[in-house]
């Protein structure tokens, strides 16, 4: 079978999936429910390694398919089909999303086991991984929003999944809005490129472009500006990125899965999609790594603060991804693809490894209050040491070889960018302090109640169930997971998922070794050899002298961390009444909630107000009532003439025809 | 003869019919009335076809006839049926329809 046969395979199971299971769901047990689910990710997944074992099989000048199954619109010389690209760029991404969701799915089988919705979950998990995979096949720009907005939406139905949660529909609502402007960006930009090239193709585009604009031409800035906001939305980018906090409302699986491994990474995959239009736009591009750098150091400042355990490792997405747009904007796509990957596993992982705590806390999430776990859990909390490790860029785990091969890029690349491979090395040194406060303040020390409680009796707290964040008592009737908790000691399916992340978050590494194998940058090389920046390679001993910069950072900042939270566990409260401001700063998340409140919000909610109370209930509610007034006086002046009299009727009407016939008459005169 | 004798009779007619249809309360010699009053409208026709030598009139008065008839006939329907639920049979008592 060709590449392209394998990729509508991919795609068609998951759709598969997700509709047998939401029309199944009254035939369907929750077992064979979650079986499904699994299955047609798995399936996918095979599908996937179908499509990469064709495509590697071409010469690598033609390693790409475009496929077409049939045109879906087409008006004058304006023609779409609805048609997939396959290329080593779609397959790797792929495999991400497919690999990932399988083990993810497998976790979720146990996670969710008490959940009412179990249907309604895995119908909406094989939803996402459709629309995901729509999004990177996709082989024109239009196909490609439409895939956008169907994961937009899938992020909204997952964010908001438990739905008698207020906090949670409110994320919903605010991560689809902040998604749907970045959908605007996109749209924008698919018509400026329709505009000026006449074709939505890929293939005809990227070979198009070169030759319709000059390089830093202000129509192709403003394409790759406006490819930026699709991208930054999507991405969590700055100043896009409050949706991603609050996002975390959603099941803990649906954090691991969207909003860390996959659908975050689609503004990466973006970028390195459209790679001809930033090659001609140097400009976007560095504003763009610009913007990446920036993200990632603010969100490692918050994830510093903050205690609530989900948001930490939410933020400390949003600082990952920075990496990777650094990546992408500067012209190290494999560096930058490597650490989606790579980031995949381990932050996926992390997620995992904080729902078992958190099902194991019975829904808490305020890391201040947890304490022991360590001895409580040692499957779980060896996952979380993996996970931290490996997002630490801890000499030897797959985050360290795929972090800094972007900052050795950066720093190679000289000038500006050396100054953002510094700014990258800051940020590293602040991702080695968080991930490793969260190992530090969760698994040592005498057990807090609720670990206890599990060393006690080998069972999970069933405690009310509350609102993590508000602490309001919570109905368990319809969208909510109920009092029983699963967590991975207890649970097969959610052990399986975390062992093999974090087998693979450990030595995932291995794949792209300086100097050894690099074997995501020969295969990705197909996709971008026609760029020039991807031809600048740091020398192998380079390459070794910023890994070993990284160890160095990495090992410091986990050395510092140890210090401040085990050998002198006065010092960080200390720290935090010696700065109260700049620890309120990045407590509120530098106020960018406030921020966007004070000026979008609340004017909007303000105009809204105006119409409701002025337009609304004077102006158009006036004008009703006014109308109904006059019909209704007229009406009573009218009324008095009808006396129910037959006789007077009569007479009435013989007045009538004697005025009209006089009328005639006189005026006949 | 002069037309005007006709005339005059058909607007006596109408008169009488007109005043027993102002006067009188009961249904059935209030619709007695009214077949006088479209009699009048009828005679005043035939005697403008007989002076203008036109038989265009003869076809109205057909019509008025036929129109009469249907009328005495919805007419005395009601009637029976005010008369079958023990109406008073008197048009001022009935005057539900006011405003």
């Amino acid at each position: 079978m060709s590449a392209a046969t394998w990729a509508w395979l991919v795609l068609l199971f998951p759709l598969l999936g997700s509709l047998v299971i939401g029309f199944g769901f009254r035939v369907l047990s929750t077992r064979t429910a979650g079986l499904l689910g699994i299955g047609a990710v798995a399936v996918a997944f095979f599908c996937g390694i179908g499509a990469l074992v064709a495509i590697q099989g071409e010469p690598s000048d033609s390693r790409y398919v475009a496929s077409s199954l049939w045109e879906y619109a087409a008006v004058g010389n304006f023609k779409i089909d609805l048609g997939i690209y396959v290329d080593p760029l779609s397959v790797y991404m792929v495999m991400v999303v497919t690999g990932v969701s399988t083990l993810i799915h497998i976790y979720s089988y146990s996670y969710m086991k008490s959940d009412v919705g179990y249907h309604r979950f895995f119908s909406y998990l094989n939803f996402f991984v459709f629309s995901m995979l729509v999004l990177v096949l996709a082989g024109n720009f239009i196909l490609l929003t439409v895939g956008w907005a169907l994961v937009g939406f899938a992020s909204y139905a997952l964010i908001s999944f438990w739905y008698r949660r207020q906090t949670a529909t409110d994320a919903g609502m605010k991560a689809f809005v902040i998604n749907v402007l970045g959908d605007v960006g996109l749209y924008l930009a698919a018509i400026l490129i329709f505009s000026q090239l006449g074709s939505v193709d890929y293939e005809t585009v990227f070979a198009r472009a070169p030759e319709v604009f000059t390089t830093n031409e202000w129509t192709i800035v403003a394409i790759c500006l406006l490819l930026m906001v699709g991208a930054f939305a999507k991405s969590a980018q700055m100043p896009l990125h409050t949706w991603l906090a609050d996002a975390m409302e959603g099941p803990t699986p649906v954090s691991s899965l969207i909003h860390a491994a996959t659908m975050v990474t689609a503004g990466v995959y973006l970028i390195a999609r459209t790679h001809p239009l930033f090659d001609l736009a140097p400009t976007a591009a560095d504003i763009s790594a610009l913007v990446g750098v920036i993200t990632l150091l603010v969100a490692g400042t918050i994830a510093i603060a903050v205690t609530d355990l989900k948001r930490i490792i939410a933020y400390s997405t949003m600082s990952q991804i920075g990496y990777m747009i650094v990546g992408v904007s500067i012209g190290a796509y494999s560096a930058g693809l490597f650490h989606l990957m790579t980031h995949a596993f381990f932050k996926a992982l992390l997620f995992m490894a904080a729902g078992s705590i958190i099902a194991a806390m019975a829904n808490m999430q305020n890391i201040d209050r947890m304490k022991g776990f360590g001895k409580a859990m040692p499957f779980t909390a060896a996952m979380l040491v993996i996970g931290a490790l490996a997002l630490a860029a801890f000499p030897t785990t797959s985050g360290w070889f795929s972090k800094d091969e972007i900052i050795d890029y950066a720093s190679f690349r000289g000038g500006i960018y050396g100054l953002m491979a510094t700014a990258m090395l800051i940020g590293a040194f602040l991702t080695a302090i968080y991930s490793f406060r969260i190992v530090f303040r969760i698994l040592p020390g005498p057990p807090c109640d609720e670990a206890q409680h599990l060393i006690d009796t080998g069972e999970v707290v069933h405690g009310k169930p509350v609102n993590p964040h508000t602490l309001e008592p919570e109905d368990t009737d319809v969208g909510y997971p109920g009092s029983e908790h699963h967590i991975a000691e207890q649970a097969l399916g959610m052990k399986i998922g975390m062992s093999v992340l974090g087998f693979l978050a450990l030595v995932g590494g291995v794949l792209q070794i300086p100097g050894v194998d690099e074997v995501v940058f020969n295969f990705l090389e197909p996709t971008f050899a026609d760029s020039e920046l991807s031809h600048i390679h740091p020398s192998t001993s380079e390459s070794w002298l910023g890994l070993g910069k990284g160890a160095a950072i990495s090992v410091a900042g986990l050395i510092l961390v140890w210090f401040l939270y085990m050998k002198r566990p006065a010092i960080p409260p200390a720290l935090v009444r010696r700065l109260p401001h700049v620890h309120a700063l990045l407590v509120n998340k530098w106020y960018f909630d406030e921020l966007y409140d004070f000026l979008i919000v609340n004017p909007v909610k303000g105009l809204g107000r105006f119409f409701n109370e002025f337009i609304e209930s004077d102006l158009i509610n006036g004008l009703t009532r006014g109308t109904v007034y006059l019909v209704r006086t007229a009406g009573a002046g009218v009324r008095e003439i009808q006396t129910g009299l037959l006789r007077s009727y009569a007479v009435l009407m013989l007045f009538g025809v004697v005025a009209i016939g006089l009328y005639f008459l006189i005026r006949s005169i | 003869m002069a037309i005007e004798w006709y005339l005059v009779l058909s607007a006596l007619l109408f008169g009488i019919g007109f005043a027993g249809v102002m006067i009188r309360r009961n249904p059935v010699v209030i619709l007695l009335c009214l077949e006088l009053m479209l009699s009048a409208g009828a005679l005043a026709f035939l005697a403008f076809s007989r002076m203008l030598g036109n038989q265009d009139a003869q076809v109205m008065v057909l019509i008025v006839l036929v129109v009469a008839a249907c009328e005495v006939v919805v007419g005395l329907g009601l009637v029976v049926a005010m008369f079958r639920r023990r109406l008073p049979l008197n048009v001022d008592e009935m005057k539900e329809l006011e405003g």
